[in-house]
């Protein structure tokens, strides 16, 4: 008697804790081996490039937290530089350090969440991004400080900040970074020497850096493949070219590697930030604009609607999970005409079929998990 | 800081490659004709002068008379960006070529400008829809795809708070 054969497909979500939302993974398999994935996204789509295509620049700002809800602050900021560049607007200094400070916060707090949650895809369960909650709970604590939100931020405005930080603001920054350093190093001493993350991800999901850049990765994921490419180092915006940092980057190119990758970022985005403590410049948040209206406290902020010049722009900063880029097209009305948003994690995934591809399903898991998605960046 | 290389400055190194692909260069952007796009994007890969490897973003525009694919191509080598472009006035069955072959990285993006759009990439290897389902009805993203039935209402052509109309209703106590 023979034994038949067959493709056998299995289907990993779309509600399935791994997913890291709700994201359909489809795959092929032979035996335990991949031999198609495909991916079923949209679940969240709710069409952002049509909405906003209906309101004004500064009432699309909160869109732009609604994309990565893990990280608020680089999309915020990615999306008023595109309007300034627009515009033409120059940002006080202050605002830009603020910038720079804030997005580095929320780097800290989204690849806390990032290795906690890979850790929790290796077996890990729960432990490791419980202490990463713990810590990224202080960075959310200042962000309320700071403009009162904690996931869906809204804090940039289109020529600065929405307010100056409260004066308690710094010494509080301070004794973070101060307890953080203790905290990294516990985390790496968990994690990165730890046998069953090593077992799980060392050698899986290989991609040599003209692949990395062929499927238009970025981020840490580009960085993993041992390709140097950091757009605050490239083309630095807000306070990146007065700070001093290194970009950290892999040699193998596999799952491991973007794992040590965001550990490495932890400590670099810690740097940056205990020189910004001391170096911030005083003066006003934000620019003024010909329009402005005045607050009743005084502050000058960008009137609810206004008309930019006619052109187009595309203007792109360096977020958690890599290039994150807004392409404004603007016909001089009040609203822009196209509004398109590159997300890191939709273009990230466009290499998840190629290092899929040969691998197990639990591998599978673990080659996502690396990928880090949000899931509401990915559908829009 | 990246160098935003300007349209002109590349025209006429491509117009010497290849004669009569240019079809508009302004200094945003550089617009290639159809039929030669692949050709000229895959020499702008390679040329070592300009080492286009990464295809940074992939997007269409809809111009209500003709649509665009808009290319925002980066080197790594040379730290410089360029926006390339490509027009097609079939509004019925628009089609480009498809640059999967150049930059696999343009796979999804270019489902998602189909989804969206409607604009086929010719050459793809597999252009489905992906945020929407197959059977939706429409392109949503087209400029006479309009989400208030009915479209437009009288009154609100202009925004409220702009300069020069008046705040109505609760805003003005």
């Amino acid at each position: 008697m023979t034994i038949k054969s067959e493709p056998f497909v299995v289907n990993i979500g779309p509600q399935h804790p791994s997913t890291h939302g709700v994201f359909r993974l489809r795959l092929t398999l032979d035996g335990e081996k991949i031999t198609d994935a495909d991916m079923v996204v949209g679940y969240l789509h709710r069409s952002m490039e049509k909405l906003a295509e209906e309101r004004t620049y500064t009432q699309n700002i909160p869109f732009t937290d609604r994309t990565d809800y893990l990280s608020a602050m680089t999309g915020n900021l990615a999306y008023v530089m595109a309007v300034e560049k627009l515009m033409g607007i120059e940002v006080p200094e202050r605002a830009n350090w603020l910038r720079m400070m804030m997005a580095e916060l929320q780097r800290i707090a989204s690849h806390a969440m990032a290795t906690g949650i890979f850790a929790n895809d290796c077996g890990a369960w729960q432990t490791p991004v419980m202490h990463m909650f713990r810590d990224r709970e202080k960075i959310l604590d200042l962000f309320e400080m700071a403009c009162g939100a904690r996931l869906t931020l809204n804090y940039m405005r289109i020529g600065g900040v929405s307010k100056d930080i409260p004066p308690e603001w710094l010494p509080k920054a301070r004794e973070l970074l101060k307890e953080l350093p203790k905290r990294f190093a516990e985390y790496e001493d968990l994690l990165l020497n730890n046998e069953i993350i090593i077992a799980r991800s060392r050698g899986i999901g290989v991609l040599t850096p003209e692949q990395a850049i062929a499927y238009s990765l970025s981020g840490p994921m580009l960085r993993g493949s041992g390709v140097a490419w950091d757009i605050r180092k490239a083309d630095p915006y807000a306070a990146y070219d007065k700070v001093d940092f290194d970009v950290a980057i892999g040699r193998h190119g596999d799952v491991y590697d973007r794992f040590v990758v965001r550990l490495a970022e932890l400590r670099q985005s810690l740097r940056i930030l205990e020189q910004a403590v001391e170096m911030i410049p005083d003066g006003p948040v934000h620019a003024r604009l010909g329009a402005a209206t005045v607050q009743p406290w005084g502050q000058a902020v960008a009137p609810l609607a206004f008309r930019p010049p006619e052109g187009e722009v595309y203007a792109r900063i360096e977020s958690p999970r890599g290039e994150i880029g807004y392409y404004l097209v603007s016909d001089g009305g009040p609203a822009p005409f196209r509004f398109h948003i590159r997300s890191p994690s939709f273009i990230n995934l466009s290499a998840l079929k190629e290092m899929s591809i040969g691998a197990t399903v639990a591998d599978a898991i673990v080659i996502l998990g690396s990928v880090d998605i949000v899931v509401g960046e990915v559908d829009r | 800081m990246t160098k935003q290389l300007t349209g002109l400055e590349v025209a006429h190194r491509i117009e010497e490659r290849f004669p009569g692909s240019v079809e508009e260069a302004v200094p945003e952007y550089l617009m290639i004709h159809a039929e030669k796009l692949v050709e000229v994007l895959t020499w702008m890969r390679d040329d070592e002068e300009l080492w286009f490897k990464f295809l940074s973003s992939l997007t269409g525009v809809d111009w209500i008379d003709w649509f665009e694919v808009v290319y925002h191509l980066e080197s790594f080598k040379h730290n410089h960006a360029i926006a390339m472009k490509v027009r097609t006035w079939d509004r019925d069955k628009p089609a480009v070529p498809s640059v999967t072959g150049v930059w696999p990285g343009a796979h999804f993006q270019e489902r998602e400008a189909y989804d969206l759009f409607g604009i086929v990439f010719k050459g793809h290897p597999d252009l489905r829809r992906i945020f929407l389902w197959e059977g939706f009805a429409g392109w949503p993203l087209r400029k006479d795809y309009l989400n208030l039935p009915g479209g437009e209402m009288p009154g609100l052509e202009r925004f409220p708070g702009e300069p020069g109309v008046e705040l109505s209703g609760r805003g003005t106590e």
